[in-house]
């Protein structure tokens, strides 16, 4: 791991999580079929809710709440990558950007678990049994788009688009892990290129966050129904 | 009950074990394998709580309810929520894995050693809670909460939620 606080690690994760899983639930009730409108659901209310421990770890770091790093923060605060802020994809894409999403994750989880921040590395632990029903599901759809011709050029055309940002979501020395295992199940080289690093944000961060702060705005005390 | 007894942890187990799974409630906290210590020091009483998973809706429902039982016995409870991955669906105790059952949950199939692959959900070694029988499908990974997946039981035509092993 790049040298850098705790709770720029924690900061980091969490608005990844945060960002994809808000990304994810905008699938809710109009998924291509019911049972991806569940996948889709259930991953988001994963994400959001491993955002949420992560948020509070660092907020007992920082002296704030859970809730103020969630909604308090401008949209430039945010450390999220890039990957994740894209608006909701069509469907060969938002399959791409969850397996490659997926797949960066278990090489960075993999990475916190061995890490010597017991709480980290146990979130990190905690997290991983779960996003292992994630990876099972991007997997399954890859294995569908590769299946058919039709399927493989779209989800390449895909992959293509997006690889420089999912490089952008691992730390320089985890990368290669993540060219060896991409290119390894497409059977295919990737191209050399820049990633799309963390702290340049896509101008869809400022929509989404729009609509995921609005109800914290609109009651600042704190809403209750 | 004498006002001199003193609560034990013999008796806060106890309490725990009344308090139903808010969403699959025909299991109790205990029998979930959710409480991993409980200790009583000075009157209070410190309980260890480890959700299933980490967006668990249900996570303060039943920590309020775990300090509303220990208030049942005159002391007053600080629940800690550990995150980390020392719960497992091996946790689970053999009571619990049959009342799953009888209420047509699949129990989740114990962890095995190495790493939790597709081809073992969309294997048949998965038995339906009605007929028995394991000629069964995956329908999908995801279900109603976080922690179930869909199955059908190819036998008796039956839908089913399968607890995911985690």
């Amino acid at each position: 791991m790049t040298e850098r606080s705790r709770v720029d690690v924690l900061l980091e994760l969490a608005d990844d999580e945060l960002v994809l899983g808000w990304r994810n639930s905008e699938w809710t009730g109009i998924a291509p079929f019911l049972e991806e409108d569940v996948a889709f659901s259930s991953i988001a209310q994963n994400e959001i809710g491993h955002a949420r421990a992560l948020y509070e770890l660092a907020a007992a770091d920082l002296g704030t709440t859970a809730d103020e790093l969630a909604f308090d923060r401008s949209p430039e605060e945010y450390r999220c990558a890039p990957l994740v802020e894209l608006r909701r994809l069509e469907w060969a894409r938002t399959i791409a950007r969850h397996w490659l999403y997926e797949t960066a994750d278990e090489i960075r989880l993999a990475a916190l678990k061995a890490c010597d921040d017991v709480e980290l590395a146990g979130i990190a632990a905690k997290m991983d049994r779960e996003e292992a029903y994630h990876r099972m599901h991007a997997e399954m759809w890859v294995d569908r788009l590769l299946s058919t011709d039709d399927g493989r050029f779209r989800l390449n055309e895909a992959i293509d688009e997006l690889w420089p940002y999912a490089l952008g979501v691992l730390d320089d020395e985890l990368r290669p892990e993540l060219r060896r295992r991409v290119e390894t199940r497409l059977g295919r080289e990737l191209p050399d290129v820049e990633a799309v690093p963390r702290g340049v944000h896509e101008a869809e961060l400022a929509e989404l966050w729009e609509e995921m702060t609005m109800v914290r705005r609109s009651a600042p005390k704190g809403a209750r129904w | 009950m004498a006002l001199s007894h003193k609560v034990t942890e013999a008796d806060v187990w106890r309490a725990l074990a009344e308090i139903p799974d808010p969403e699959i409630p025909v299991i109790s906290l205990v029998d979930l394998g959710v409480i991993k210590d409980v200790a009583v020091e000075d009157g209070l009483v410190r309980i260890e709580f480890t959700p299933t998973f980490m967006g668990c809706p249900a996570l303060e429902t039943m920590q309020r309810e775990m300090c509303t039982k220990v208030r049942g016995l005159g002391a007053e409870a600080e629940v800690r929520v550990v995150l980390d991955d020392s719960w497992s669906t091996d946790r689970i105790s053999p009571e619990g894995r049959e009342k799953l059952r009888l209420a047509g949950f699949a129990p989740p199939s114990p962890r095995a050693a190495g790493k939790l692959e597709l081809v073992q959900l969309q294997g048949s070694a998965f038995r339906c809670p009605y007929c028995g029988s394991t000629d069964t499908r995956l329908d999908n990974i995801f279900g109603p909460t976080p922690c179930r997946s869909i199955r059908y039981c190819n036998a008796c035509r039956q839908p089913f939620e399968q607890f995911k092993t985690i």
